[in-house]
């Protein structure tokens, strides 16, 4: 076995590092599941099981031939991006597992108390959450959703917020319209395997000059064992619209790794805003690297209209494997993107994350932060692409990457892309790397610290400008997962 | 002398009393031995200043003294008001009273300083059974400490020490033992590249510090400090051990004659 150097020399750190997984707990109840492996016949049980229209069945069909297609090919898995990892055994995955309910629920008071439980663990009490702050939430427990709350109330101003497979049966033109509009299932490799197979997910729709009263948030939880995870989100936001959205994810401590690839597309018309925020907190394996979730997500927002918004931040802890790269298509004259991340990746976990902001319209405007900590034996790295289309007359972006190392076995990359194809663009591009020294923690201690506050302290520091994009009850949450996953890391 | 239980001491010391007392102090820097005996004691209401040459063990003496890691006591004791210091760690020994102005600040990018400061008073505070100062309070006393060392606001919502002059870092310093109140500083080459009006101030803050309760170790090269802040003793080091101590005399002496003069000295008489 491999012990890091810096850890056995100091065993209170030792053991923060070595600190439980807090979400790590299995939800004992019974499932409805599919036998392992991907045929068509799967994707029609899940359509029927869903009792999906023919058009979304003809969707998913199309994805999963292309699909076929591209497993038989041989090279289809993206190998381009910097993390290793054996090749994923496709045939042995269960591509739908449901917990098993008796009927439709009318209200959470039927939802299996398990369930509910289940997420009193997690810190989201369905039942509270209700009635207390101004957070709606759809729980999502095996890619699909159990609950929704406060949908009563934003139904009042005309904001659908629901479960993907009941909006496919409540809002069959807005799903077929957008549905795949922003990620075709021909994008890549893991979208094109969500289109054929995904459960559920959320869906939102504000309508035209809707301010949308409280943050909307979507809960995901794996919990069966020896699946995928294949969820879909949509969220669009009419003229004028505005809408915050939280997203936050755990899973089970397993031996296994387990495939989560999802797809989020974000549609943002004219002055619409969009803010997006995700915690992930994926079980992200054990100290040596064994288990965790591999996340390969596909998240992209376009700003089709005139001075529209879309704003990702993200905090990413968790996942053994994280490929994701929450991008904007800034197709709106005068439209804006952000993308605000914090990764964090520690013992043997692996993360390729990034964005890329897509210039289309005139004056556009991106911003990118980055801020990536490695410590123990991870390795992380920064992608990010950023292309001035030739109409995009006046786009301007800026992109700052720092990274933090612990330790010296870990390892920080940046890989920034850049195409300009208007010479009237100005694109700027500062990247920093930094170490937390010996010195720094010695200077903290001398000063009444302790070690643990120390580096915490300096992590957040490090991260302060994209926590601050975070709505504040997320931020709390965010920092103090910094400071679990984070301590220990240094030597 | 046998060593007290290592409860939180609270109290303030009264003047007079022993805070430090080293006895025989034998520590190595990594793998070579630098202090080679060290017998030194000093009590509240004390100034206390250690000159010596390069590389005659000043640094590792207070090093020694606040717990760096990396240097290792051989034998010998340090006791700190009856406590055995070595036992300690860094913080607890910050917070019963042991300040060390750095002779290189560190940087660190993204933390405001103000922050920082805030996060080490609450530190101290919480050790002493005070309750912790909310943002408003903490700045009340802040801004009246800053106007001491001729401190700019602005510089308290940068990073700490990033970007900072040579002369802002070592008020920044003496800005921290201001806030902290401890009952031991030790300044090392406190008075390291500082122009004429940045040793004024520092000097200045020193000063405000001196008081019944509260000694100071003040470790430097050259007299010009010694100026401003009259110390009440002055011990020479040299090779690792305190080869000559005096009154202030001693040091005006020394800036005359040059170490050589006490060195061969010592050499003869060793």
């Amino acid at each position: 076995m491999q012990e890091s150097k810096a850890a056995t020399a100091n065993p209170e750190l030792e053991r923060i590092a070595n600190q439980e997984y807090q979400y790590g707990f299995v939800t004992d109840i019974e499932e409805d599941r599919a036998d392992p492996g991907l045929t068509e016949d799967v994707v029609r049980l899940i359509s029927s099981k869903k009792n999906e229209p023919g058009w979304l069945l003809e969707y998913r069909l199309k994805a999963f031939h292309r699909f076929r297609e591209m497993l038989a090919a041989g090279d289809s898995e993206p190998t381009w991006a910097k993390v290793s990892y054996p090749r994923i055994a496709f045939d042995e995955i269960v591509y739908y597992s449901a917990p098993k309910q008796q009927k439709k629920i009318e209200s959470l008071d039927e939802l299996d108390p398990e369930l509910l439980s289940t997420y009193d663990k997690l810190g989201i009490s369905l039942l509270e959450q209700k009635r207390l702050n101004g957070i709606a939430v759809d729980a999502v427990f095996d890619s699909v959703s159990v609950a929704t709350t406060f949908k009563a109330e934003l139904e009042k101003q005309g904001i659908i917020f629901c479960s993907f497979s009941e909006a496919v049966h409540e809002h069959p033109e807005l799903i077929r319209k957008y549905l795949g509009s922003v990620v075709p299932y021909t994008d890549n490799f893991y979208a094109c395997l969500n289109a054929a197979v995904f459960s559920d997910g959320s869906f939102a729709y504000i309508p035209k000059g809707v301010r949308c009263p409280m943050e909307l948030s979507t809960y995901f939880r794996i919990n069966a064992a020896g699946t995928g995870q294949f969820e879909r989100t949509l969220l669009v936001a009419d003229e004028g619209a505005y809408v915050s959205y939280l997203e936050g994810c755990t899973a089970p401590q397993r031996d296994e790794n387990q495939l989560h690839a999802a797809v989020v597309e974000l549609i943002a018309l004219d002055r619409a805003e969009i803010k997006y925020s995700t915690v992930q907190n994926w079980y992200p394996g054990n100290a040596e690297g064994v288990g965790g979730i591999y996340n390969f997500v596909t998240k992209r927002g376009a700003c089709r209209g005139f001075r529209s918004k879309i704003s990702w931040t993200q905090v990413e802890t968790g996942s053994a494997i994280t490929w994701k790269y929450p991008s904007c298509l800034l197709i709106g004259d005068e439209s804006v993107g952000e993308f605000y991340s914090v990764a964090m990746t520690n013992h043997r976990q692996q993360a390729d994350t990034g964005t890329k902001m897509i210039h289309i319209g005139r004056d556009t405007k991106s911003t990118i932060i980055s801020k990536g900590i490695s410590a123990g034996h991870a390795e992380q790295s920064y992608r990010g692409l950023v292309r001035i289309a030739p109409k995009a007359k006046g786009a301007r972006n800026y992109s700052q990457c720092d990274s933090l190392l612990m330790g010296d076995q870990c390892g920080a990359h940046t890989f920034p892309y850049l195409e300009a194809s208007n010479s009237s663009a100005t694109v700027e591009h500062e990247a920093t790397t930094s170490k937390i020294s010996d010195d720094q923690l010695f200077f903290c201690r001398q000063r009444g610290m302790s070690e643990e506050d120390a580096i915490s302290m300096i992590v957040n520091g490090f991260c302060k400008e994209v926590l601050r994009e975070l709505p504040m009850e997320f931020a709390v949450e965010a920092q103090n997962l910094l400071s679990v996953s984070l301590e220990g890391a240094v030597g | 002398m046998s060593t007290k239980s290592s409860s939180p001491n609270d109290s303030t010391p009264n003047e007079g009393e022993v805070l430090i007392s080293i006895r025989d102090l034998h520590a190595k820097a990594g793998e070579t031995p630098i202090l080679q005996g060290i017998d030194l004691e000093i009590r509240a209401g004390e100034v206390h200043a250690v000159m010596g040459p390069n590389g005659s063990g000043k640094s590792t003496l207070s090093n020694v003294l606040v717990g760096k890691p990396g240097y290792e006591i051989t034998s010998g004791e340090i006791l700190f008001r009856g406590k055995n210091l070595v036992d300690m760690a860094p913080e607890i020994r910050a917070r019963e009273g042991i300040f060390l102005a750095f002779q290189y600040p560190v940087e660190i990018p993204g933390v405001a300083n103000n922050y920082f400061l805030r996060t080490a008073v609450n530190a101290m505070r919480s050790h002493r059974g005070l309750d912790e100062l909310d943002g408003f309070d903490f700045l009340t006393i802040l801004r009246e400490k800053m106007k001491l060392v001729e401190m700019p606001e602005d510089m308290m919502s940068r990073a700490i020490n990033e970007g900072f002059s040579g002369g802002e870092k070592k008020r920044n310093e003496i800005l921290q033992m201001l806030l902290l109140e401890p009952c031991f500083c030790i300044l090392d080459e406190t008075d390291s590249g500082l122009d004429i009006d940045a040793l004024r101030i520092v000097a200045n803050g020193i000063n405000q510090m001196r008081a019944g309760e509260r000694a100071m170790l003040m470790i430097t090269h050259y007299q010009r400090l010694l100026d401003y802040v009259v110390p009440d003793h002055v011990h020479v080091l040299s090779g690792g051990r305190i080869i000559r101590s005096g009154d202030k005399d001693l040091a005006l002496e020394l800036e005359a004659r040059g170490y050589g003069w006490l060195e061969n000295a010592s050499g003869a008489s060793a």
